[in-house]
This record gives structure tokens, C-alpha cells and sequence, in this order.
């Protein structure tokens, strides 16, 4: 199985069509950013044609908890501040901005990233749930959403979103997880309150999925 | 009729009861809007240049790039050329730009000019007699300065004027310049009105300052009549907040003058009044509002420059809301920390295990400002002691509250030392401390009463060993236990409940939910009052605009917002008795209200629905205004003071120095338990942070740069889920312990994770790992020089 990694690196890195990751520096050190949409550069690299997006903002589509959403954003832009401020979904929150605590955790292709740590111009063609997913359309708590509750398993909460939706992700790879499965899927995750008795709690004794 | 005080256990339908907090559903729904998430139209990110130099000065600012770029929209010098420096991080220059991205190159176009000054860093080597400040003495202008720009408290700061006096004659024109930097207006007083000693000439500055010898009772001869001696080193070093929500604030200064404020804040109702001087716009112009916290911990009690910078950006851009956060580097670099405590620590003990004297010599910062010295020896007021504290003034940023301050530091201080006493004597440390637990004074019984509950959820007595596990292999296992007190009166609070003739009720106050279950236990008094429950009242908080109620520090909140509550609501079911009674026939002291109804206490059977009732009412809601304190409606429903106590089980690998927590039972007394589940919640939470900052936590300093090594989450460690162990908390509640009143819970069990865990490592492995956090090359350290 492929890491997240390896799925959103260039592929093409040596390839004829590509553009290497040298000639892309040098055309990034020759712009200055503006805020307005700059069409793509067209530059020859090993003897083909390719168009270059950036440094400058593009248009970009993002599928997220099954909508097609379209901003301009530049291409060092994160997937979580896509989010959080072209689209005020806001569930996932932006708290060490490098892949570190999980606040900011939401499902892509179904497994579990941190979204301050994917470019939003790789999170294109891939579909993005967040944890407003969960509740769309009005829909009720998730029954892990609903264990949270009943087990206390939240304090200030800014943590929450992003443990729930890891452990949603844990629950659709194991479905009646061990403790130890438990503990294993949810330590990408860090709360300062300190609610991990809770969780491990909601975690073992939720009804339903 | 009802009375004030708490109901009797029978009586009570909702307080004390497990309940699910009422804002669970918006935080796992990810709805919870904080205020890192307010996105108000035309909404510009704010940014700031920041020092790279730990002590240095400005020697010059060029914002004329930065203002250049397309999508700035304002550039603002917050600390001018000229200006000194304390640390690294601190704020030059504020920016407010169209993206985050564009207000981050915008940083880079901004020119600052400084000119390196040394710094001190470090704070765990043991100052050195000759470099100890000699005495206080007059202040200079230059000291005053300082002081303002370190944040030295003004309650500190006017004793001192007051005492010693100034070297200079303070004219109008620089009592302006100290207000406007920040002074309050008694500081400015007390500097007017100070002894003026002008011949005096500046004293050579040295980062340490000696604090007063203080001596108790005859320490010479207990320690010449002492049978048994211990001593030893212990120290806790500066740790962070780490709040998941950064500080900072969401701010529109309209062209009309009106102020919009959404700050993260521990306290709604004093945000206006502290911006208020800065922004030099009268207190009713601003107006605050928040409805969740990402976390405060004591760090969260003031606008900071983060809000003040982010109105002034506003302003300047034409009124545009400015977001202005903390990124994570800068917020543990500079959004606050705990003080460390360092000491060397003497116990003189008799053979039975009685407790003689005490001797410390202590030190530690809190930051530029010093710091103040912990409360040693902590809880046990052993008769004959001498202690001797040496603040040093350091470079690692300012100091701020942090949950129950100077406590998990004097804990360990202390725990620790009697714990080495202990073994030095061969005893049991829980026959040592309940030898003891009379100097404890007061709540000597309530701690007699925790250690039996805790040995027997932890099997203390049975399992038990002395100090250094012989079990054969590396891994060792040990048991250790700490105390502690905290006062926790509730602290000032209002409140309006307004009844409306439909039965709908709503209740206003200026308070905030820190996740603590504010919310949750404030609709637990209400309702039972009323005879309703939780999910029948519309709560509303957090709003400058609701009754004034007091920042959420020192574990001071349930006490203050149960008790307004408790009275607003009493109040109002007297005037719904007084309407209903006719239509029942009976006096309204002969009522009750319970399950919604409204009813002959004598006779259930005659009732009337809630709503039946309130329609009695007429066509005009009643609204009461609940206070705390009040003495015109006793009795008094908060208390101060409480014991505590915990026990830890770990096991310490030997070869690695790994150790993992495999047990933790705190048991703890909070008077009045309002909200039993969520006072839990309380106890876990701080069993974790105190594990936390037992094993992982430091804010690690470079000598060299003067920077923090670990400002991130990965160097900078929290505890995971994985590293908790079991957790084991009771409450003591019932005969003795409820008509205490209600007193606060937010510090007390975050105050003995760090000894016990530390007492439990050396019962492990027969050796002292003296200072915290016990990271594997310190549990190796101290066994190379000798151990299990």
C-alpha cells in the first residue's frame, strides 16, 4: 500500500513531460506573489511543452463531503486552510500547522490526513470528507459523535473534530477495534485537557457504527 | 417558599448527577465556532514581525516595502527604534493582509535592524553567591521601564516604589509615557508620590534577586537534635501552555468608533475595561463575544497585545475585522509559561518518623519579571524552618498563570524530600505523611480519610515494596504518592434569570465555558431550582453584554456561577409560589417545584405544570438578578479549601530509562459536587496533564541562540492516548464534604501528578531522579551514579 506520501509526490519527476523539481525552483524564484490569479507558465522541459501554476493564485477545485468547491488559491496553500478560510468549514482546526497533533485530521479517499500538512492543489481528484460530513444535512450524531457525548469525552473540545473523524477512520478499518487498536489509530492525535479516559471510553463501549 | 441555601441529598433532582455536557454536540459536530474560527466578511489576517534575538535592540524598522505590496492593508511599528528587547518572538512590527500568504511575504519586506545584547537563558544551574543582586534599593527610570515592558505586575511593582523609592524627579511628561505603555493609574500614582532619592547612582544589574530570609520557630536546633537528616536536590523546569487554541483575537474598529472583540479569552467580562486604556476609547464602545475557548489554563486573562494590535490594524485599514493568532512556534515561545523551582532541600526527622525541621534553598524564573518564590514547605507547616528563595530574571519570554500556580512546583519540592526522608528512615512514605498530616492543620481529617480511599483503589499496602525493586529484569515498578490544597472560592458573579409568562426561561452571565462544564453545571442549579431540567433553559454566556461575571482562573468559577444562579433562580421560584398559590389553594411556602410542576409540597396530587404556572405570571416576564457574594440572601454557598490525594504506579525500564504510568487514582474533595461527571472530567484531565509534565514537558532553551529548541508539537510533547495508563478518580462527596458549600476543582488534582510520579519512579528504580520531567537520559543519569 502506498503512503499518503507517495501518492501526492510528482510522479514524474525524471519523465520527459515533467517538470523537475530544479527547473521549478527557478521558475518560483523569479515571480513575486500576488493575491490575483496568474495563468500557468508555459516553459519546455526536456524538449516538450508544459504549463507551470504559480507561484501566484490558481483556480482550484476541491471535492469536499460530496461538493465540488472552487477557489483561487496559491499552490503553497493547505488543504486546512482551504478549508478553514476559502470555505468556512472550520471543523477542522489549525493548531501546529505540521503534521504533528491532528487536530486537523479529515478523511481523503477514506483514510485519514492531516490536512495542514496536503498541498490543496494535490488534494484535487480526491474526495475530502471533514467532520461536518458526519452531520450533513442535518442529519443527527454519528454514533461516535454520540459516544463522545455520552462519555464525556471532550473538554475545551478544539481537539474533538479532529479525534472524531480519526476515529471514524478506525472504525471503518476496524470495526470492533481492540484497546490496543484503539490507542494505536488515535495516537496521531493530542488533546492538552487531557480526555483521553473518555475517548478510550466512548471508543469501547459505542453502540452502532 | 425556597431558601438559598443548597438543597438536602433527597432533595436534589439535578445537582450532583451524572450529566452529559451541554455543548458536547456542537464539538464533535465540529459546529463550535471558537475564535480562531470567526470568518466576518472582508476579514483580513493579521501577522507580526518578531525578534530573533533573545535581548537585543531595535536600531532600526523600513516598513516602506511591505506597505508597498499589493494586499497589505496596514503596517503597524509596535516597538519603535530604540526600543529593548527581552525575548525572542517578542513583537516589532503587526501586519494585516488579504491572505495569510500575502501578510507572511509582507514579513519578509519588513527590514528590522537589531543590535544583540546578552541573554540568560538558563535557569537550572544554582546561582552562584556573588552573582546575587545585593539589596532592592530606589528604582531607576530605566528599572520602571523595564518593568513595564517584562509585564511586571502593578501589585508587585507599587510595594516596591512605595518602599524604596525613585532616583529620578518624575515629571508629567514621563507619568504620561508610563500610562501609556501601560501603567495603571495607581502605579502612576505611587511613582508620583514615591521617596525621591536622586543622588543614589544605578546599581550594576544582575539577572538574580535574593527574596527575604524567612525563619520559623528554632531550625538549629532541630536539625543539631535531629535523629535522622535528608537532603537532596529536586527541580521543575519552565513549562509552556500549550493551549490547542492559540492566543489571539478576531478585531473591527468601526469608522463609527465601536469596537468589535472576539478574543480568546478565560474572561468575557474583563476584556473591555483592560482595552479600554490601550485603545483610548471608553469601555462601552467595545464589545466582546465568545462562545467556546481552544483552551487557557491560566494564560488567557488579558487582551495582550494581540488584540490591541489587531483593533489598531482594523482601524488603520478602515474597519476592516483584523484575525490576529498566534502561530504554534510563537505561542510556546511566548504566550506564557509556567515558572520553574529549583531547591536544595534538608528535613530533620525524629526515628518514628515525626518531622522536625525544614531548611530550602530555592531559585527560579519567571522570566524577565523573576518571579515570585513557591510555597515551601507545601501543605505540611512543619514547625522549625529556614528558606531562602533567589529569583532569576531570565530571557525565555513572560511568565503567566499556569493551573494552580506555584503548586505542582512546591509539590514536588516537598513530596519529594519527605518522600527521601522516608526511605531514609526506612518507613513507608504513607506512614510518614499521615505521621505528619496534622501540620496540614485544618483538613488533617479530610486527608485521613482520602489516603484510606486511595490505598484501597490503588492496594497501596499491599503492594507496597521499599525503596528499589529487586525483581529480577530490567524492568522495575514502584508506587508513589503526593498531597496537596488549593482554596477555590467562588469568585464574583451576576447573573439575570428572566421567566417569561409562556414557561420559557433564560439565563445571562458574562462568564465562559473553558470546557470545564461552566454551561453544564450552571443548568444543573437552575434547574433543579426550578424543577426543570437542563435541556428546558437557554443558557447564554459569554457576551459583554450579560451580567458581569469573573475570569475563569484559581478555580474560582463554579463556586461564583453556582452561587448567583442558585440565587437568581431561588428568587424567581418564589415569585412563580406567590402567583401559583391561589390557583392551588395553599401558601407559597407550601410549594415545591420538581419534574415540571409546580405542587403542594403536603399534597403532590395538586399541581399545576410549569407552563400553567408561569402563565400566572400575567403578560410581563420577571427577570431576578442572581449575585455572589451576597450577603442579604445567605447563606454563603461557596467555600475555600481542599485536600487531595494521589498515587502513582509506574514501571521504569532500566535499560532504556523509558518510564510508563501503569496506575493513577486521585482521590479528591471539592465540597458540593454541582456536576459529578464533568467534576470527573476535571480530575482525569489534570491526572494527564500532570503525566504530561511528570515525563515529556520542558521548554528547552539554546544558550547559544537564545531560542526555544522546542517550539513545535513534536519536541514540545503532550501525553498521548497511549501513555495514560489506567486512570482511577473519586470524588468525595456526602456527610462532611457537601455542606461544605461548593468550592473550586480546576487546579487541586493537577498539583501531585509531577511528585507522585517522581516519588513512584525512585520507589522503582532506588535512586532520585531529581528534576522533572523524568526523560529516559535523566532516569539513566541518575542511575549511573547509583541505583536498583
Amino acid at each position: 500500500m502506498k503512503t499518503r506520501d507517495e501518492e501526492i509526490a510528482p510522479q514524474n519527476e525524471q519523465t520527459e513531460s515533467g517538470v523537475s523539481r530544479r527547473d521549478f525552483l527557478k521558475i518560483s524564484s523569479i515571480a513575486v506573489a500576488t493575491p490575483m490569479v496568474v495563468g500557468p507558465t508555459v516553459v519546455r522541459v526536456a524538449g516538450e511543452e508544459v504549463k507551470v501554476w504559480g507561484p501566484g493564485a490558481m483556480p482550484v477545485t476541491l471535492n469536499v463531503n460530496g461538493q465540488s468547491l472552487k477557489a483561487n488559491l496559491e499552490p503553497r496553500e493547505t488543504l486546512l486552510d482551504a478549508l478553514r478560510n476559502h470555505f468556512d468549514l472550520t471543523g477542522a482546526k489549525k493548531v501546529c500547522d505540521r503534521a504533528e497533533c491532528g487536530a486537523c485530521t479529515v478523511l481523503m479517499d477514506g483514510k485519514p490526513v492531516y490536512a495542514c500538512s496536503v498541498l490543496a492543489v494535490d488534494a484535487q481528484g480526491h474526495k475530502i470528507e471533514t467532520v461536518e460530513f458526519l452531520t450533513r444535512g442535518g442529519a443527527g450524531l454519528h454514533p461516535i459523535q454520540q459516544a463522545f457525548v455520552d462519555h464525556d469525552a471532550q473538554q475545551c473540545g478544539f481537539c474533538t473534530p479532529g479525534f472524531v473523524v480519526a476515529a471514524k477512520a478506525l472504525v471503518d478499518k476496524y470495526p470492533n477495534p481492540t484497546p490496543e487498536q484503539i490507542t494505536h489509530e488515535l495516537s496521531g492525535n493530542f488533546c492538552r485537557c487531557g480526555t483521553y479516559a473518555g475517548i478510550r471510553r466512548a471508543m469501547g463501549e459505542r453502540k452502532g457504527a | 417558599m425556597a431558601e438559598f441555601k443548597w438543597p438536602e441529598l433527597q432533595q436534589r433532582s439535578v445537582i450532583g448527577a451524572r450529566l452529559k455536557r451541554v455543548d458536547g454536540p456542537d464539538k464533535v459536530a465540529g459546529h463550535a465556532k471558537y475564535s480562531l474560527d470567526q470568518n466576518p466578511k472582508g476579514l483580513l489576517y493579521g501577522t507580526m514581525v518578531r525578534s530573533p534575538y533573545a535581548h537585543c535592540k531595535v536600531t532600526k524598522i523600513d516598513i516602506s516595502a511591505a506597505q508597498q505590496m499589493p494586499g497589505v492593508k496596514a503596517v503597524k511599528v509596535i516597538q519603535k527604534e530604540g526600543t529593548e528587547i527581552h525575548w525572542a518572538g517578542d513583537e516589532i512590527v503587526g501586519i494585516a493582509a488579504v491572505s495569510e500568504c500575502v501578510a507572511e511575504d509582507a514579513v519578509r519586506a519588513v527590514k528590522v535592524e537589531y543590535s544583540p545584547l546578552p541573554h540568560l537563558v538558563l535557569d537550572a544551574p544554582e546561582p552562584k553567591p556573588n552573582d546575587v543582586a545585593e539589596d532592592t534599593g530606589p528604582l531607576s527610570e530605566d528599572d520602571i521601564w523595564d518593568a513595564l515592558s517584562n509585564q511586571v505586575p502593578a501589585n508587585q511593582l507599587i510595594p516596591r516604589i512605595k518602599s524604596d523609592g525613585i532616583t529620578f524627579k518624575p515629571e508629567e511628561s514621563h507619568l504620561k509615557e508610563f500610562k501609556e505603555e501601560g501603567a495603571p493609574d495607581a502605579l502612576v500614582e505611587a511613582i508620583r508620590n514615591a521617596p525621591q532619592h536622586l543622588d543614589v547612582k544605578p546599581k550594576p544589574k544582575s539577572p538574580y534577586k535574593r527574596a527575604g530570609e524567612k525563619v520559623q520557630g528554632d531550625p538549629e536546633t532541630a536539625f543539631k537534635e535531629a535523629e535522622v537528616v535528608s537532603e537532596g536536590y529536586y527541580g521543575v523546569p519552565v513549562i509552556t501552555h500549550c493551549c490547542l487554541e492559540p492566543h489571539g483575537a478576531v478585531m473591527s474598529w468601526a469608522p463609527n468608533g465601536k469596537v468589535e472583540a472576539r478574543i480568546s479569552t478565560q474572561n468575557v467580562s474583563g476584556m473591555a475595561g483592560q482595552l479600554a486604556g490601550p485603545l483610548g476609547i471608553p469601555a462601552t464602545d467595545i464589545h466582546q463575544h465568545q462562545d467556546h475557548v481552544g483552551g487557557g489554563f491560566g494564560s488567557k486573562f488579558s487582551p495582550d497585545r494581540w488584540a490591541v494590535v489587531a483593533a489598531e490594524l482594523s482601524k488603520m485599514a478602515g474597519g476592516a475585522p483584523v484575525k490576529m493568532f498566534n502561530d504554534r512556534r510563537s505561542e510556546l515561545e511566548v504566550a506564557g509559561a509556567r515558572p520553574s523551582a529549583y531547591a536544595k532541600v534538608r528535613i530533620a526527622a525524629k526515628k518514628d518518623g515525626t518531622i522536625t525541621g525544614w531548611e530550602s534553598n530555592s531559585w527560579g524564573t519567571g522570566g524577565p519579571g523573576g518571579g515570585g518564590a513557591p510555597p515551601l514547605p507545601y501543605v505540611f507547616d512543619i514547625p522549625h524552618q529556614r528558606k531562602q528563595h533567589i529569583a532569576v530574571a531570565t530571557n525565555i519570554g513572560p511568565a503567566r498563570a499556569w493551573r494552580a500556580p506555584n503548586h505542582p512546583q512546591a509539590a514536588v519540592l516537598t513530596m519529594c524530600p519527605i518522600d527521601d526522608a522516608a526511605a531514609k528512615l526506612g518507613m513507608d512514605p504513607y506512614d510518614v505523611f499521615l505521621k505528619n498530616i496534622d501540620y496540614t492543620g485544618p483538613r488533617a481529617k479530610i486527608y485521613r480519610d482520602e489516603f484510606a480511599k486511595a490505598d484501597e483503589l490503588m492496594g497501596w499496602k499491599k503492594n507496597w515494596h521499599p525503596r528499589g525493586d529487586k525483581t529480577p529484569g530490567p524492568v522495575k515498578r514502584g508506587l508513589g504518592l503526593s498531597i496537596h490544597t488549593w482554596g477555590g472560592r467562588g469568585h464574583a458573579s451576576d447573573c439575570d434569570l428572566t421567566v417569561h409568562p409562556d414557561g420559557a426561561v433564560e439565563l445571562k452571565m458574562g462568564t465562559q465555558d473553558l470546557g470545564t462544564g461552566t454551561r453544564t453545571s450552571i443548568l444543573a442549579v437552575a434547574a433543579d431550582t426550578l424543577g426543570l431540567t437542563i435541556h428546558d433553559i437557554n443558557l447564554l454566556i459569554g457576551d459583554s453584554n450579560y451580567p458581569v461575571s469573573g475570569g475563569s482562573g484559581g478555580s474560582t468559577t463554579i463556586g461564583g456561577v453556582s452561587s448567583s444562579t442558585r440565587r437568581a433562580a431561588v428568587q424567581a421560584i418564589n415569585q412563580i409560589y406567590e402567583k401559583a398559590a391561589p390557583a392551588l389553594n395553599a401558601k407559597p411556602e407550601e410549594l415545591s417545584a420538581k419534574d415540571g410542576k409546580i405542587f403542594v409540597t403536603s399534597a403532590p396530587d395538586r399541581s399545576l405544570s410549569w407552563k400553567d404556572a408561569c402563565a400566572k405570571l400575567g403578560a410581563m416576564p420577571i427577570t431576578t438578578r442572581g449575585r455572589n457574594p451576597d450577603k442579604e440572601h445567605p447563606p454563603d454557598l461557596t467555600n475555600s479549601g481542599v485536600g487531595g490525594v494521589q498515587m502513582a504506579d509506574v514501571s521504569v525500564d532500566t535499560e532504556t530509562g523509558i518510564v510508563r504510568v501503569n496506575k493513577m487514582v486521585a482521590v479528591q474533595d471539592c465540597g458540593l459536587v454541582v456536576s459529578l461527571t464533568q467534576a470527573e472530567s476535571q480530575c482525569l484531565g489534570a491526572l494527564i496533564m500532570g503525566i504530561t509534565y511528570a515525563l515529556y514537558e520542558e521548554k528547552v532553551m539554546d544558550p547559544i541562540s537564545g531560542r526555544m529548541l522546542n517550539g513545535n508539537m513534536e519536541h514540545y510533547r503532550l501525553a498521548g492516548i497511549g501513555d495514560i495508563g489506567e486512570l482511577v478518580v473519586h470524588m468525595m462527596t456526602g456527610p462532611g464534604y457537601d455542606e461544605r458549600g461548593v468550592i473550586g476543582l480546576g487546579e487541586p488534582p493537577v498539583i501531585s501528578p509531577g511528585a507522585c510520579i517522581s516519588n513512584a519512579v525512585a520507589n522503582a528504580i532506588g535512586v532520585r531522579v531529581p528534576q522533572i520531567p523524568i526523560t529516559p537520559d535523566r532516569v539513566l543519569a541518575a542511575l549511573a551514579k547509583g541505583g536498583a
